[in-house]
């Protein structure tokens, strides 16, 4: 496994390796030679994944998306095996059955045998393909159990079986709603009934999670299709106005901060839509919840005082008392 | 099929002839009202590259807005526009009816045919072509829809879309599909009703098999989208609540009626390119097709899975885990005939005297991209993995892969293996390897880097990005590469125009190939032939050279060919 990621920008050194341009300069007999020497460059670059970690791998950092990306080196590694068996041969029979004085093109209308063994070749890849992800998959649709450095039993925990559940139903439940152009977040599993009147602790587009711990995702929209995405934390979940959707994740690492960003064309402003999990110790994560409650519960207090003052000088009219 | 008739060997002869025109009219009413399978196939080529030009251009400007982070010389207003005209026009404007112009001038040609079963209905879907284009491109002056070429409610509905130019894109859809169903029948008709004697289905040029096939695919998948994007126009204005999640409606449904249509519309951009490809490598590797039966019958498996597989698309929709293994498991399934085709064109080059013309190095290129492209594809199809790279770069880079570098460079290949037939001159080859060259390498920086950047995190169709998150470097590496790539086109382009005039003169048969076309002079008379031969095998035009060759003890020489036969 590579180590988790950090969110620090990659100095990209296969880049300068890449770059075509120096080899399209070169004179016409030898460009063939380039194209070689590239495709082996890029091949050598598929065979190479760790010494690269996102230039041909997806990221990770927590569960499930380090699951999903020993999957995809898995797959990752066939599909280079395909690639360089393929492109060597269309490259060897370029350059070795050019046209010459003398040579005549062998007049070979097919090869049933070999037909059929290429064809079942491709079914054979295809089979251990469909096993590895079906063994896979289990680790990558159900979350685990809460470890024992997480949050504790009791508060916001919940067991629940209306929604993907680690097997001992420790847990912490988060409801996300996504609208133009914000997610919300609404924490404890009071949010799957009415998010705006149980008194929920909420927080916009900053999320912060208890380290270890299973987190339970409800996801939501109020008005178009967005979609929930925290590449280092797993796969996207599409945010459909009319449904429920739900995801899981799991984060070890302290302190560490995710960035995720809608990732389904909502409107002018998509790409402003962005998300931050924010990882704190179990500890940390409870005396963050017990502050943004007061903080609410003072903002609310200082907005009802506003609005009756207001009502009570005649600033406001309102048949909502 | 038939042996009693191969005793009788007539010696078939290109009877060179002048059309008498029944009155004198004006050249442009001439190409107006024309009703010439060939004529009409000339003015979808061109048209289809104009809106090429224009989807190229869309394409630039969001490369260029893209080049640095938080720039600002597009606004996201703008770019949503863009990356909706760009796929609209690429899509519904250049890839479907540019091999519509090529299946309109060479079906007929390439079955021995003397046009289209229906010449006017031919004229129609080309004129209905042009005014979906006109409608659509008429919205640039208003306001141009932004809701992205799928125009998923309810961003395309009327709340969250208001403006005109989502409707504009509805009516796009509306004619350019009722161009397209009009056309495909006509193929229909055509292939199964107009075939040379001897021209069985065994001897069916590869061509003019995946036009056959683009065009069931046409007739299946497309009043698909047109229901649905009737329903969408009735949501916007007429009260109904189809994909109205307030009122009972579904956004889901959307989904699957536009992939339902959407996933078989990649096939139907495709396959005729593996038609061009079919054809043009056999001709230049001096060897018959490795495997027709093989290939035929994997361009029809592919048709059939192609409208099984639609839910791939759908991964992170709400769907149950059966159904996302179902759609992984179709979608594996479409890879087997794709490579089976791979392999048999590699076969085919296998042992063979390839002569490297330009036409050659398109479709060598086009097998090494879009091999690529078949492998991404796979990837994406395991949808845990697709969770990851769904709606990322990694999907852009994969479609580009198998559209740019595949379906593009597959119409490049037919343009330089066409063009003599059809202007009579031949292109530059020095030029058109520039081209190549240029192309090549340009589309692999744009694209081979916008893998890395879906797997570092990017998603698509974002107007810009923040620095310091590791996607600079490959969004500029990117960019360089779209003007070298639009560069390279570019010369292709001169090449085209510097040759109408300046090109060497073709002959009838400058390749020495294969199927009917080639028996037409360059450019073909009016009516096409006057003698049809009888077909006795696949490349009835070999058959004929080696004929005529055995009567009069000559060889064969044609035309500017030799410049290119090493051998």
């Amino acid at each position: 496994m590579p180590p988790p990621c950090a969110l620090t920008p990659r100095t990209l050194r296969s880049d300068a390796k890449n770059d075509p341009r120096r080899r399209g300069k070169r004179r016409t007999g030898r460009r063939r030679l380039a194209l070689a020497a590239a495709l082996i460059l890029l091949g050598s670059l598929l065979l190479a994944p760790d010494a690269f970690a996102n230039f041909i791998t997806p990221k990770s950092g927590g569960q499930p998306a380090n699951e999903i990306h020993s999957l995809y080196l898995i797959v990752l590694y066939i599909a280079a095996v395909v690639f360089a068996i393929v492109e060597g041969a269309l490259l060897y029979s370029v350059y070795k059955f050019r046209a010459k004085k003398g040579a005549v093109a062998a007049q070979i209308h097919g090869n049933t045998r070999l037909e059929i063994g290429w064809t079942v070749g491709a079914a054979l890849i295809l089979v251990v393909l469909t096993t590895i992800t079906f063994i896979k998959l289990p680790s990558i649709l159900n979350p685990p159990n809460t470890s024992a450095s997480g949050l504790a039993n009791g508060g916001v925990l919940t067991a629940s079986t209306t929604e993907p559940s680690p097997p001992n139903g420790k847990k912490l439940v988060i409801c996300i709603t996504g609208r133009q152009f914000i997610w919300a977040y609404y924490y404890g599993s009071a949010c799957e009934n009415d998010p705006y009147t149980s008194k929920v602790v909420y927080s916009y587009q900053e999320m912060y999670v208890p380290a270890n711990t299973t987190i339970i995702l409800h996801i939501q929209s109020l008005d178009v299709i967005h979609s929930w995405w925290v590449p280092s934390l797993g796969g996207k979940v599409d945010a459909v106005p009319g449904y429920t959707t739900y995801t899981w994740f799991k984060a070890s690492k302290v302190g560490a901060l995710y960035h995720g960003q809608c990732a389904e064309l909502c409107g002018r402003l998509h790409a402003a839509m962005t998300a931050l999990v924010q990882v704190l110790t179990p500890a940390h994560f409870q005396r963050w919840l017990a502050y943004q409650k007061a903080a609410i519960a003072a903002d609310d207090q200082q907005v009802l005082t506003l609005r009756k003052e207001l009502v009570n000088s005649g600033n406001l009219i309102t048949n909502v008392s | 099929m038939s042996t009693s008739d191969t005793a009788l060997r007539p010696v078939p002869q290109v009877i060179a002839h002048e059309v008498t025109k029944p009155r004198e009219t004006k050249k442009w009413v001439d190409w107006v009202t024309t009703t010439d399978h060939k004529k009409i196939g000339i003015m979808y080529l061109v048209l289809t590259f104009v809106f090429f030009i224009l989807g190229g251009i869309e394409a630039l400007m969001m490369r260029l807005q893209l080049s640095v982070p938080n720039n600002t010389l597009v606004t996201p207003e703008h770019y949503n526009e863009l990356l909706t005209l760009h796929g609209t026009t690429m899509i519904f404007l250049f890839v479907v009816p540019v091999m519509a112009g090529f299946g309109n001038y060479f079906v007929p040609l390439m079955i021995g045919a003397r046009d289209m079963a229906f010449p006017r209905l031919n004229a129609l879907s080309f004129w209905l072509l042009v005014f979906g284009g006109v409608v659509f491109y008429f919205s640039l002056f208003f306001t141009p829809p932004e809701a992205g070429w799928w125009s998923y409610p309810p961003l395309s509905s009327i709340l969250y879309s208001p403006s005109g130019g989502q409707d504009a894109w509805i009516f796009l859809i509306h004619l350019t599909g009722i161009s397209s169903i009009v056309g495909a029948i006509n193929f229909y008709a055509t292939i199964v009703n107009m075939r040379a004697p001897g021209m069985g289905w065994g001897r069916l040029p590869l061509f003019v098999w995946s036009i056959l096939i683009y065009a069931i695919l046409l007739i299946i998948a497309l009043p698909v989208i047109a229901a649905a994007v009737t329903m969408l126009l009735t949501d916007r204005h007429f009260g109904t609540h189809f994909f109205d999640p307030t009122d009972h409606g579904s956004p889901l449904l959307w989904e699957h009626l536009f992939w339902f249509f959407g996933h078989p519309e990649v096939y139907i951009m495709i396959l005729p390119g593996f038609g061009i490809i079919s054809e043009v490598i056999p001709v230049f590797s001096r060897k018959p097709i490795f495997g027709y039966k093989a290939i035929a019958a994997a361009t029809c498996v592919i048709a059939f899975l192609a409208l099984l597989v639609w839910g791939h698309h759908l991964f992170a929709s709400p769907l149950p885990t059966v159904v996302l293994g179902f759609f992984m498991l179709s979608s594996f399934l479409i890879a087997i005939p794709t490579g089976v085709k791979i392999f048999n064109w590699i076969a085919t080059l296998w042992r063979g005297s390839l002569v490297m013309t330009t036409s050659l190095y398109f479709a060598v290129g086009f097998i090494a991209i879009f091999t690529i492209g078949g492998i991404t594809g796979v990837i994406l199809a395991v949808f845990p993995i697709d969770w990851q790279l769904n709606d990322t770069y990694f999907v852009v880079a994969h479609f580009h892969y198998v559209l740019m570098g595949g379906a593009v460079f597959t119409v490049f290949a037919g343009l330089y293996y066409w063009y003599p037939k059809i202007t009579g001159r031949l292109m530059n080859e020095t030029l058109g390897k520039w081209s190549f060259w240029i192309m090549f390498w340009g589309f692999n920086m744009t694209f081979f880097v916008q893998h890395a950047l879906g797997l570092s995190g990017m998603p698509r169709r974002v107007y810009t990005y923040p620095p310091g998150v590791g996607w600079s470097t490959y969004n500029l590496i990117s960019t360089i590469g779209s003007f070298i790539l639009g560069f390279g086109i570019l010369l292709t382009f001169i090449n085209v125009l510097r040759s109408l005039k300046r090109g060497a003169i073709a002959g009838p048969d400058p390749w020495k190939a294969n199927t009917l076309e080639w028996f037409t002079t360059s450019p073909p008379p009016a009516n096409n032939f006057d003698v049809i031969p009888r077909v006795r095998s696949v490349e009835p035009m070999r058959d004929i050279r080696r004929q005529i060759e055995r009567d009069t003890g000559e060889t064969q020489k044609t035309g500017g060919s030799e410049q290119f036969a090493r051998a």
